[in-house]
């Protein structure tokens, strides 16, 4: 899932480890409540420019509301939004350096395509011949040239997908909202825009926050990514940083699948936790820093994938990080298999196995007795 | 799927009548309200036709027939275009014509100023309110048209509540001539015609997605611009929804001016009402008539016809 990622998170921009470094866009303690119910609750955010920052929840999770109060739609029940340093209490929509992509992409019906993309420049009165040119590279950027004339109920959903991207690009806006930019295509089209989006970020160098549901968009396309759960940010960093170290339960089984083995801590050192777990019949070591008491409750988290599965016994196994069961379902998805496994203890593990054999010769078949183990960095320590 | 086959294979009686006539259950549905209209418009519209195209004369029915029989299995058929001719060579018709499009078109200027504002102010409301106000719109119904007229008597005589009100905040001296004048016809018919401009502008404006004005918004655009650029165009087809339902009848409207208007606001309603029971000239009337529908439906069918070609937007 995460083996697609584009160049950009290899490049080492992170400006957000850097301590010299000022925010772009500063999200400061804001509180947005619509009658009684809390859509945001004290969200703190900053967001670094160049970025591409990704808000990624499900519905209700407060992340569209928090992109409404950047853009100006909505105003902030407590707290301040700064974006370049500039307070954006009293400065409505149509005067802040922001553009939004809509969901609904909100293209006006009654013009043609250029017409829609000039229509910002136009608020701005730039000049004729510069409207012109400015319109026809947008057009250019996302590759609809020839479209320029055409109404956009003459599009298709990708066609004004572009046509939504390149009016909110063509003002050059310091910082671009995205909500829910792909939400409206179909899978295969998602896949390919994403890529694409990345790529018109990196050329046209605008900060981009997007809204998404979608955890693998949110992976593949971002620098970060804020998850966020019932109004308030659950985890903040880069999609490795989320993946491979979830800071609590909700992120973990948020984005991709996890199995959760429930236990209380035995020793908790600088170097490893020890974690005796009934669930899956043996002692857990996780060899990251342990940060609670010994005697607390607490879960570990292991993501299907980094679990081995095998028929015999592991080789020179201390017993830990090892749980026994029988295979009870097997998903074939081509490239890999899922396996759930019926642990002795009553637990259902799933495992994913990479196919680097064909199906024909899988050794592991239903109802067979099956070894899982897992090394010590695979396993998170996790609280709530 | 395999019981609907079923069903459909089971029709007997009278459906099974229709469909061996060749008559589907969807033609039939379809049918009906085309044979309303055959019935109760393209029929008596005929036989005004043929009245128009007949002579009067001092009988009853009070006008020839246009089929005689002059001997046995002989008849002849007479028409003529006496009429139309009269109408187009005496002043009075024509201008009773024109001067009731200009009344009919500067009452829908003054509904759909009016109007307007109205409809905007429901469809921004709290959707709570929506319908109260709406019904507000439409209370006036509920009393007979005729009366609420009759009401404007009341209020825009010389001895009547406005004249009253403006002398005692000493605005005027002594009372404005404003009944029985065209001013009068234009206060009645924009009254009487402002729902009909209001309801289709609502359902336009209810209907228009707010997020394309937080796009304008977004893309630099204040508000008072975003209007004239986004609502303003977009609400054009209830724009003129409301002003065919104004304007049609407006322009044939016979009631109002003959209770508000003075003796000079010609109207062609009032001058066909004239010829048909005051000079009992039925052919006379009957011509006026198909005119006034000629002149007025031919030009919105052409202008409805380029609207649907043209394809519009959704």
């Amino acid at each position: 899932m995460a083996n697609a990622q584009p160049s950009r998170t290899q490049t080492k921009l992170e400006p957000w480890r850097d301590p010299n470094e000022k925010p772009y866009v500063r999200i400061e303690k804001v509180t947005k409540k619509f009658g009684d119910f809390t859509a945001v609750d004290d969200v703190s955010l900053s967001i670094y420019r160049g970025e591409f920052f990704s808000l990624l929840g499900g519905s209700g999770s407060g992340k569209t509301t928090l992109l409404r109060m950047l853009a100006g739609f909505e105003r902030p029940t407590e707290g301040k939004i700064f974006i370049d340093g500039v307070d954006m209490s009293n400065v409505p929509p149509y005067e802040r350096p922001v553009n939004m992509m809509f969901q609904s992409y909100a293209l006006f019906p009654h013009m043609s395509v250029e017409a829609n993309i000039a229509f910002g420049l136009h608020q701005d009165k730039v000049g004729k011949a510069e409207i012109a040119e400015r319109v026809a590279d947008a057009l250019n950027l996302v590759q609809l040239g020839q479209f320029g004339k055409r109404k956009p109920h003459q599009l298709s959903g990708g066609q004004r997908q572009r046509v939504a991207l390149a009016r909110a690009l063509v003002k050059r806006p310091k910082l671009l909202l995205l909500d829910e930019p792909l939400g409206a295509l179909d899978k295969k089209l998602r896949e390919q825009t994403q890529f694409e989006l990345v790529n018109i970020q990196e050329k046209v160098g605008i900060t981009f926050v997007v809204v998404t549901h979608d955890q693998e968009e949110a992976m593949t396309m971002s620098s970060r990514i804020a998850v966020m759960n019932r109004g308030y940010i659950a985890q903040i960093g880069t999609p490795t940083e989320i993946y491979e170290y979830p800071n609590s339960r909700f992120t973990a089984e948020f984005i991709g699948s996890v199995n959760m083995f429930h236990g209380r801590v035995l020793e908790s050192e600088p170097d490893h936790s020890l974690i005796r777990s009934d669930e899956a019949n043996c002692d857990l070591y996780v060899s990251h820093p342990g940060h609670l008491a010994p005697g607390t409750e607490c879960w570990v988290a292991v993501r299907p994938e980094k679990v081995t599965i095998t028929k015999d016994a592991p080789a020179g196994s201390d017993g830990r990080n090892q749980a026994t069961g029988v295979v009870k379902e097997i998903a074939y998805l081509g490239d890999v298999s899922i396996y759930e496994i019926l642990l002795d203890t009553g637990k259902r593990v799933r495992v994913t196995a990479p196919m680097v054999t064909r199906r024909t010769e899988m050794p592991i078949t239903w109802e067979d007795r099956v070894y899982l183990s897992w090394r010590p960095f695979a396993g998170s320590v996790l609280t709530n | 799927m395999a019981e609907t086959v079923q069903s459909e294979m089971r029709h007997t009686g009278f459906l099974g009548l229709l469909q061996r006539v060749g008559l589907s259950g969807r033609a039939l549905v379809v049918s009906v309200p085309y044979a309303w209209l055959l019935l109760f418009f393209l029929v008596p519209f005929l036989i005004v036709l043929k009245i128009a195209l007949a002579e009067s004369q001092m009988a009853i029915p009070p006008f020839t027939s246009l089929i005689e029989n002059v001997e046995d299995l002989k008849y002849q058929i007479t028409v003529t275009f006496y009429n139309f001719h009269y109408m187009v060579t005496d002043d009075l018709y024509i201008v009773a014509y024109l001067n009731s499009l200009k009344i009919a078109f500067i009452s829908t200027i003054c509904c759909l100023l009016l109007g307007y504002p109205v409809a905007y102010a429901i469809a921004k409301a709290d959707p709570k309110w929506r319908a109260p106000l709406l019904m507000l719109v439409i209370l006036p119904f509920w009393t007979s048209f005729l009366i609420r007229v009759y009401a404007w008597i009341g209020i825009l005589s010389n001895n009547g509540v406005l004249n009253n009100v403006l002398m005692w905040l000493g605005i005027i001296d002594q009372p404005l001539q404003i009944l029985y004048t065209p001013v009068a016809t234009y206060i009645g018919i924009t009254y009487s015609y402002l729902p009909f401009m209001i309801l289709p502008l609502y359902s336009t404006l209810e209907k228009l997605d707010n997020t394309l004005l937080e796009a304008a918004a977004d893309l630099g655009c204040p508000p008072w611009k975003a209007f004239l650029t986004i609502t303003l165009p977009l609400s054009i087809p209830g724009m003129i929804a409301g002003a065919l339902l104004v304007f049609i009848p407006a322009t044939g409207e016979f009631v109002i001016p003959e209770l508000l208007g003075g003796p000079d606001t010609l109207m062609i309603g009032r001058t066909l009402w004239t010829e048909f029971f005051n000079n009992r000239d039925w052919p006379l009337a009957s011509a006026v008539a198909v005119a006034l529908l000629l002149f007025l439906v031919v030009p919105i069918m052409i202008f409805q016809n380029v609207q649907g070609k043209q394809g519009g937007h959704p």
